[in-house]
């Protein structure tokens, strides 16, 4: 059992369960496999049990996801991921925790390992007996989504980057993924930033730390979301905005953080989270403004729109969305389903990965009927699992802004 | 600085009735939200549009018991939207169904008779509008009853409803179905998406068949299908060769949720926003107008400008209305004024659980346009209201729909006023 002072805040939050079961209609992976019981049995039932310091009879909370769609739905405020989270905590105290979840929860590591040698490495995770290797070893699935390393730094690009000199300055939280598979996608948040009149500024910058706490590393979670916050909080005191397309990482800064790892108390995470937007929040909040440009060209493309459960978890409904309606041409489908399946590590994991493909069958053959090409979806990993899925493109919301902006 | 969103109509709560009030409005134009802190009642309600069920006694024709029913109760929400407002609802609903995600799926019925539906306990419910898949449960059809229980599913007992039909003057049975589904129990919910699957039908109907006797209709937990509800119904009537029906199962709702994929669908076909997961704390006001809503979302607030609100977030049992430790009780949201409150010394509660309740029927105070006492620009729909006591009635989705429906018209009717003046 934890013994975190904001578990108990986390606590006085499940006697309001009624148990009318609605987080259980909305969890995805209790639907598809009876290891996880589901959020209501694992959260506010169990949660009982592991007050005074027993402990739960089984590890099937090692099962739940963290996706947080239960917490969500829960139209009483308890708050089942949380708990659970700090269940799985719990369970890591005494269990321990794998090498392998040490290591794919430290992506800087990884990146700064893997980088500067990208096409060794790349070939490396591409071959089958590496991964054949890696999956005995490590417990990491042969199949699974693993993204490749660009073999650039997007922090590289943005040192070297001539922006704006005048502008509403932002600051720019590029995620892990940003900076070492993807630098591409941070260069078009840029773009599309400094189109609509920002001076954006890319400080230096960490892992926030959600990979590490998901896998129940909380100390080392703390460690590096702190460090982060040291980082942003200057920008933020003098009123600043942080924005970030990597919509889990913003997630953690702006909520999980605080609520999962106990840091309510952080003044500089306090004002961090207060100041941190998800890329389509801000650019929302700025066309209803009206000072977002729609200077939009079209762009001729069927689109499906997954929104992860980890955008959901900011409680802003689908803003991107109502950003894609905007540029002329592109047929948008909102896709129905709950969640690809993922859920940042968790489908990268031997004996999770089946699980992760069955929950993510939904939204594949939503995508298959939708007749898109190509899939929008704010989350990284979600995208690299949603085209492992369906061999369909995807690509961040931002990255179809950018295209219709002709930037 | 917290980000700020304007639209005309802020409807706050997402089930029925606020779903039916923002649908209304977004599909005449309308830029609308939807704040809801939660999935709202859908999920643990039967489906059925319940419009006037006993009134005490058993009502078989409500078109003909509402207007004495609402001549007695002059607060009740049925007396301020008026009989004539229900039906136009219910036939707007009927539209939804019809043109909603669930291909073939409807409605049937209206005000003109209930149905009489068994329940899972093998009671009987009245009921106006009910989905095609429960029709066939109807207690005036002397169809001998198969109640059929599926071993994987611990909230439906076949047996037990049997008997229970059987004490209320039906024939009837039970069987049970054994399926090997891949785990040790399911719920309604788990099994209805595997009727989504044409492979799960068949399988299913090989293993009912055998278990029944010619001349039987088929009661089936509320089970078949979320996609493609009226697919599965259709195909396992034919399969079986005899009448199906459904009977809603405990939570979660399979038939409930339904109507919530129809209803969420509809608002999003007319241009409507739906945030799940905010909750509304404090309001900003300007005279008696709320101009905004500040919801806590994650890491900051957003502020929601409007010029209309919509309060559909129901009653004590959701949390809308509290019962403070000083016996006073309060909306929680906008704090507006409350009608209902048992006097001081009266008593609040008796001790009979389904006895007259005083505090039941506790309210926000409105007037016939729906619109909340000391405001200008605050509408009231479904459970938020005063007057009513729906699980006494059998009323709680008829007065969801006809508010909501209600409060989008008065919407409409001031904004045309505003817009003229």
């Amino acid at each position: 059992m934890s013994e975190l002072p904001t578990h108990e805040l986390l606590r006085s939050s499940l006697d309001h369960c009624v148990k009318c079961t609605i987080c259980e209609t909305a969890c995805p992976v209790s639907n598809v496999t009876p290891l996880f019981p589901g959020p209501k049995y694992e959260g506010p039932q169990a949660e009982r049990y592991r007050a005074h310091g027993e402990d739960a009879p089984d590890s099937s909370v090692d099962y739940c996801s963290g996706c947080g769609l239960c917490t969500m739905h829960c139209p009483q405020g308890v708050k089942i991921a949380e708990l659970n989270a700090h269940a799985r905590y719990g369970l890591k105290q005494r269990n321990g925790v794998k090498l392998r979840d040490r290591l794919i929860a430290r992506p800087t590591v990884l990146g700064r390992l893997g980088g500067p040698v990208a096409p060794l490495a790349n070939a490396t995770l591409r071959a089958r007996p590496a991964r054949i290797i890696a999956e005995r070893a490590l417990g990491l699935h042969r199949d699974a989504p693993l993204p490749s390393f660009a073999g650039r730094r997007f922090s590289s690009w943005a040192k070297r980057h001539q922006g704006p000199s005048t502008g509403t300055k932002i600051v720019y939280f590029h995620n892990c993924g940003t900076e070492y598979y993807e630098p591409d996608v941070g260069e078009k948040v840029v773009g599309v930033l400094e189109h609509n009149g920002f001076r954006v500024e890319v400080p230096d910058q960490d892992c926030c730390g959600l990979p590490l706490q998901s896998n129940g590393l909380f100390d080392d979670a703390r460690g590096y979301v702190l460090r982060l916050a040291r980082a942003l909080a200057p920008h933020a005191r003098d009123g600043t905005l942080i924005v970030g397309n990597a919509t889990s990482c913003t997630l953690m800064l702006k909520r999980e953080a605080r609520e999962i790892l106990g840091l309510e108390d952080d003044p500089d995470l306090t004002l961090v989270s207060r100041q941190t937007y998800d890329i389509c929040e801000l650019l929302l909040e700025l066309h209803d403004r009206g000072e977002l440009k729609t200077d939009f060209q079209p762009v001729e493309e069927v689109v499906a729109y997954h929104a992860p459960c980890q955008q959901q978890g900011h409680w802003i409904g689908k803003p991107a969305l109502e950003l894609l309606a905007l540029v002329p041409g592109l047929e948008v489908h909102e896709m129905d389903a709950r969640c690809c399946g993922i859920a940042g590590t968790y489908g990268l994991k031997r004996e999770k990965y089946q699980i992760a493909m069955d929950v993510g069958a939904d939204l594949f053959g939503q995508v298959h009927a939708s007749g898109a090409a190509l899939v929008a979806c704010d989350s990284e990993t979600c995208r690299w699992q949603i085209e492992h899925g369906t061999g369909r493109r995807s690509v961040h919301p931002v990255e179809l802004l950018h295209r219709g902006y002709r930037l | 600085m917290s980000p700020t969103l304007t639209y005309d109509v802020l409807v706050l709560g997402a089930g029925v009735a606020g779903l039916t009030a923002a649908t209304c409005l977004a599909q005449r134009g309308a830029r609308v939200c939807v704040l809801a802190k939660g999935v709202g009642s859908t999920h643990l309600a039967p489906g059925t549009i319940d419009v006037l069920g006993r009134d005490p006694e058993l009502v078989r024709e409500p078109a003909d018991a509402l207007p004495g029913f609402i001549a007695a109760r002059p607060e009740h929400p049925y007396a301020l939207v008026g009989v004539d407002a229900i039906a136009p609802a219910l036939e707007w609903f009927s539209d939804c169904v019809e043109q909603g995600p669930q291909p073939g799926y409807r409605y049937t019925g209206g005000l003109d008779r209930n149905h009489l539906l068994p329940t899972a306990l093998g009671a009987l419910r009245p009921s106006a509008l009910v989905p095609e898949t429960m029709a066939g449960g109807d207690a005036d059809d002397g169809t001998p009853v198969c109640a059929v229980g599926v071993r994987v599913l611990k909230d439906f007992h076949a047996s037990l409803c049997a008997a229970n039909l059987e004490l209320g003057g039906l024939r009837a049975r039970a069987v049970d179905v054994h399926l090997d589904v891949g785990r040790a129990e399911a719920n309604a919910l788990g099994l209805a998406r595997r009727f989504d699957e044409p492979t799960f039908r068949a399988a299913f109907a090989a293993r009912l068949v055998p278990l029944l006797r010619n001349d039987e209709r088929v009661a089936l937990p509320a089970i078949l299908g979320l996609r493609d509800p009226h697919g599965a119904w259709a195909e396992l009537e034919k399969r079986v060769g005899r009448p199906v029906f459904e009977v809603p199962t405990l939570p979660p709702s399979v038939p409930g949720i339904r109507v919530y994929d129809l209803l969420r669908a509809a608002l999003r076909a007319a241009g409507g926003r739906l945030v799940i997961g905010a909750q509304a704390g404090s309001a900003e006001r300007e005279g008696d107008r709320v101009t905004a809503v500040r919801a806590h979302t994650s890491g900051h607030e957003t502020i929601y400008r409007t010029r209309w609100v919509v309060l559909a977030t129901g009653g004590f049992d959701s949390g809308a209305i509290e019962l403070g430790s000083d016996w006073q009780a309060r909306e929680t949201i906008l704090d507006l004024p409350l009608r209902g409150m048992p006097v001081p010394g009266e008593p609040r509660f008796v001790a009979d659980y389904f006895a007259h309740q005083p505090m039941a029927r506790v309210g926000v105070a409105v007037d016939s346009s729906l619109l909340a006492a000391g405001t200008s620009n605050v509408y009231v729909a479904g459970a938020a209201l005063p007057g009513a006591e729906p699980w006494r009635e059998g009323s709680g989705e008829g007065i969801a729909l006809a508010s909501g429906h209600r409060a989008a018209q008065s919407v409409l009717e001031h904004e045309g006023a505003v817009s003229a003046a």
